[in-house]
């Protein structure tokens, strides 16, 4: 490590964060983003490394997209944030190109947050005022933000470090995949909403099992709750289509999405409502007020990113990468089956699953060694989140799968002893 | 209300959004390839014989679109070129293999073909279809992905067909992508396209501007120059065959074809038949009257006058005000200098066709290599005789790659009735700017990588046969877990594991937890 970076690491200790400055040293990982460009990620001491962590999709097209920059510059050559409280151009034209492309033909309404935390907090909001009712739930491990609301709906290891959680039981949390929990808790019909990742990012990508997520659909109907669908990190065609909640049949009352609608230019984060769920839009608009929300810069920037992954190359090359990926995955699990053990996937939203409980960690520090940034999961350290851009170059997949491989092989040999045992030479 | 999608900051002319969008179309080209790369010969003719077929249907019907939507030439000599650009072609190739290695015992080497990956093709508007069929199919033969910038005037029924064979392609089970048709050609996006590392190579069929600029664009280009045939009619030829063969090939849709003839050129002693055999044809010879008409309307002051393009006979005489024959199919037009004086020893690209009188063989082999100075170096002539002699000189003298013998020069340097490869790109090789100087084909959309043997006698030379280069197939469609419907990953497509296979009782992740116990056993001693 170069003088500089020390002393750079010094320095954010003393005046960021010093425990997360030091967790990532802890783990290995001495990284220091400078640069960055397309897919790669280039460390301030100059190692390139590919990306594939992207942020959740905050980077799906890559960093500083030359196309969402360009957006972004002439944009600001007519607009700024915009004044929250007024009818603005852009912020009504992102909103209508949203509802073009939304997973239900009755989502008409868009409002608007400043990042995904406050967005799935105007979802909640507004699932209450629709139904009158207090109650959410969520699932087990759930992640989707932490701002007020949208810390209670998760882990308490972020609440309770801050003494912010539920305390007065509005906040259920069933298993995933457990769908008589999940009616024992809609039944007694006090439930405004159940709120869902199409697949829980953060947990590590368990994938819903089949019929899992219409069946909860169904649920809500029967109890009169509300499904919000949580898109952040799955929607914008990583899943191959638009919403992966369209891929499970679902048509949401309420959906978020935030991260890569922003292009990793500008933050915006997004709630679609369905007409019917959207009263205090009408009863008292000015209801939710947020100055950074929908800042029309932020618009400007989504809509060019809309549109970008609605072209058709991105459908094709998303299969391609998708598959090309599972296949090379798939040789090299046969490689070492004692220690990668899983993948779970759904397009190019994909979870790497290891043999030992924080397996994913020494893969994540291996990978980081051998060029490539992929995270593991924070609330099921054996999985990997692995998870490649919508424009991944052909070229690039192959350089990923053949430094996974390596990366992969080293991780082995420090969890699980030197004796390298290799079912197919 | 219905929402509108809208844009409110337009960034369409920028560099970014150029590059952006040419990136992507070469990209998903790419991806087509790598994956293409992997068929066997079976499957990659499956594809090139549906491709025809599909061509050949709807020949007829892209021959009136081609004529209506540019004004160019004849539907029904559209409608044979359609044809001749699906089955004929791939018949002519079928016995090629460009899919198999080679084993070459004696030099003791194996080569093994490496598709280009990416081709960029330009596309004409005189043969809009049968160029894109004919592009499309060698490069299908030879595992290419192709993005086709068709020519503006004839972007319609070149887009609409370009997708009816892409569809085509892909229900015979080519990757998605590998056809692709740019449907907003400009030329800030095809220099780009032309220009990007992602592409291999550009075949360019076009006027000189694209094909130049096809050169200059750092990447390697096949390019053909514009035709000017000259064509030598000696006082050994059968002169009614040789006037009938003339008239037809220039007709043939009215001169659209590059190949076609440009300047007769005859000797004094043959001069009154050839024009008798020529009236007999249905050749109109013109006056001097005429011929003035003729000059001052097809090169007026502001250059070539390209409405004339693939025009008939009577549109141009009509045009000229020139009184012809009903059935005229050439105009014939004598002129007394071949050069920079004469506009009409251009390329005329209608049935308008020079006549020059020479003393003799050496004045035509010098009046013909004059012809091709003034433009068409590189690419075609002809000559009728019956003296081999008097064609060999011909052809040696003259700087062109393909001399059609006895033969309608549009037709036969085309490779259509003549023993050439039939093709609607002509290389115009060195004399012609271009990097080759043969009918291009599907030889040329790829390498060999060769495994060059030591020659010592005591190293022997390995077995090849039987081995395939890994032909993998397409890739296996990656899961959408717990999508209802979807089943699970059925894939690795080769090096498939027995197990998995076999046991089918047996989940994969039981399976997986199975082995990994079994394998920690193992390493405990």
């Amino acid at each position: 490590m170069s003088e500089a970076k020390l002393e750079f690491l010094d320095r954010s200790r003393a005046f960021w964060n010093p425990g997360k400055t030091q967790d990532w040293q802890d783990m290995g990982v001495d990284l220091v983003i400078d640069r960055r460009e397309g897919y790669y990620l280039y460390d301030m001491d100059g190692q390139r490394l590919i990306d594939l962590h992207l942020n959740g999709g905050t980077y799906n097209l890559g960093h500083r997209n030359p196309e969402l920059v360009e957006a972004l510059k002439a944009g600001s050559e007519r607009f700024d944030m915009g004044n929250h409280h007024f009818p603005a151009l852009a912020r009504t034209a992102l909103a209508e190109a949203l509802a073009a492309c939304a997973p239900s033909p009755d989502m008409t309404y868009t409002a608007y947050g400043s990042g995904g935390g406050e967005a799935i907090d105007i979802a909640i909001k507004t699932a209450r005022h629709a139904t009158g009712k207090r109650k959410i739930v969520s699932i087990v491990k759930a992640y989707h933000g932490h701002t007020g609301l949208a810390l209670k709906t998760g882990d308490d290891r972020f609440s309770k470090l801050f003494l912010s959680e539920d305390t007065v039981g509005e906040f259920v949390q069933v298993p995933f995949n457990d769908l008589n929990a999940m009616e024992d808790a809609l039944r007694g019909r006090d439930v405004a909403a159940v709120i869902m990742e199409t697949i829980p990012a953060t947990y590590g990508f368990p994938m819903p099992h089949e019929g899992y997520l219409p069946s909860v659909k169904s649920l809500c109907e029967r109890y009169d709750a509300l499904y919000i669908a949580d898109e952040v990190q799955t929607g914008l065609m990583r899943c191959g289509e638009m919403w992966a909640c369209s891929k499970y049949g679902i048509e949401p009352d309420i959906m978020v999405t935030g991260k890569g609608i922003g292009g990793g230019m500008y933050p915006i984060a997004c709630v679609l409502i369905a007409e019917r769920c959207g009263g205090w839009l009408k009863e008292d608009g000015f209801g939710h007020i947020s100055t950074g929300g929908g800042a029309e810069l932020g618009c400007i920037v989504a809509m060019k990113t809309l549109e970008i992954v609605q072209r058709p190359e991105v459908r094709t090359m998303v299969r391609y990468i998708s598959d090309f990926m599972r296949v090379g995955l798939e040789n090299i699990m046969a490689e070492y089956p004692d220690f990668f053990i899983g993948i779970r996937q759904h397009g190019v939203v994909m979870g790497l699953e290891f043999n030992h409980e924080q397996g994913a960690k020494p893969v994540m520090k291996n990978l980081y060694n051998n060029g490539v940034w992929a995270i593991f999961s924070t609330l099921d350290p054996r999985v990997l989140q692995f998870k490649p851009g919508l424009l991944m170059t052909q070229a690039d997949c192959e350089e990923v799968l053949r430094r996974v491989e390596i990366g992969i092989g080293l991780a082995r040999d420090e969890v699980m002893g030197a004796q390298v045992y290799r079912r197919s030479a | 209300m219905e929402p509108q999608v809208r844009t409110l900051v337009d960034i369409s002319g920028s560099r970014a959004a150029l590059s952006g969008r040419a990136d992507m179309i070469l990209e998903r080209a790419l991806w087509a390839a790598e994956v293409f790369r992997r068929y066997d010969r079976d499957a990659t003719m499956a594809i090139v014989d549906a491709v025809a077929a599909t061509a050949h249907e709807h020949a007829g019907r892209y021959a009136d679109w081609a004529v209506e939507e540019t004004g160019f030439g004849v539907a029904a000599h559209k409608k044979i070129k359609n044809e001749l650009t699906a089955h004929p072609l791939v018949d002519f190739y079928r016995d090629q293999d460009y899919v198999n290695s080679r084993i070459d015992e004696s030099s003791k080497i194996v080569e093994i073909p490496r598709p280009a990956g990416v081709i960029m093709a330009l596309t004409p508007s005189t043969n809009p279809i049968a160029t894109i069929n004919y592009k499309i199919l060698i490069s299908l033969m030879t595992r290419n992905a192709m993005v086709i910038s068709p020519h503006p005037a004839a972007c319609e029924c070149s887009v609409d067909a370009a997708h009816k064979l892409a569809e085509s392609a892909i229900a015979a089970g080519a990757p998605d992508g590998v056809i692709q048709i740019i449907e907003d050609p400009t030329i800030p996006l095809v220099e780009e396209l032309m220009g990007s590392p992602k592409t291999s190579v550009t075949l360019a069929t076009g006027g000189s501007a694209m094909v130049r600029s096809a050169y200059s664009s750092s990447n390697p280009a096949i390019g053909v120059g514009p035709g000017n045939a000259p064509v030598f009619v000696d006082s050994t030829a059968d002169i009614d065959k040789a006037a009938q063969r003339i008239v037809e090939s220039k007709s043939f849709d009215n001169s659209a074809l590059c190949t076609n003839e440009s300047v007769i050129i005859t000797l004094t002693d043959v001069d009154s038949r050839l024009r008798h055999s020529f009236k007999q044809a249905k050749a109109y010879v013109c006056t001097e009257d005429d011929v003035d008409r003729l000059r001052r309307y097809l090169f007026h002051n502001r250059g070539f006058n390209i409405e004339c393009i693939g025009r008939d006979a009577h549109w141009v005489a009509q045009e000229c005000g020139i009184r012809v024959p009903d059935g005229t199919l050439v105009l014939l037009a004598p002129i007394t200098q071949i050069g920079v004086e004469e506009p009409l020893s251009k390329e005329k690209l209608c049935p308008v066709l020079a006549y020059h009188v020479v003393k003799g063989r050496g004045q035509a082999i010098a009046q013909a290599r004059a012809v091709l100075r003034i433009a068409g170096a590189g690419h075609s002539a002809a000559v009728h005789a019956m003296d081999e002699k008097v064609a060999i000189d011909y052809a040696s003298a003259v700087e062109a790659y393909r001399v059609v013998v006895n033969a309608p020069c549009t037709q036969g340097a085309a490779g259509f009735q003549t023993g050439l490869p039939p093709t609607f790109t002509i290389g115009t090789g060195f004399f012609g700017r271009s990097s080759i100087g043969e009918n291009i084909g599907p030889q040329h959309l790829l390498h060999w990588t060769k495994m060059a043997y030591n020659s010592d006698a005591s190293e022997a030379f390995g077995n090849y046969y039987g081995l395939d280069a890994g032909f993998a197939g397409p890739l296996p469609e990656a899961p959408s877990d717990g999508v209802p419907g979807s089943n699970g990953y059925v894939g690795r497509s080769h090096s498939t594991s027995a197990e998995a296979n076999d046991a089918s009782s047996v989940t994969r992740d039981e399976l997986r937890r199975m082995i990994a116990e079994e394998l920690r056993a193992v390493l405990k001693h």
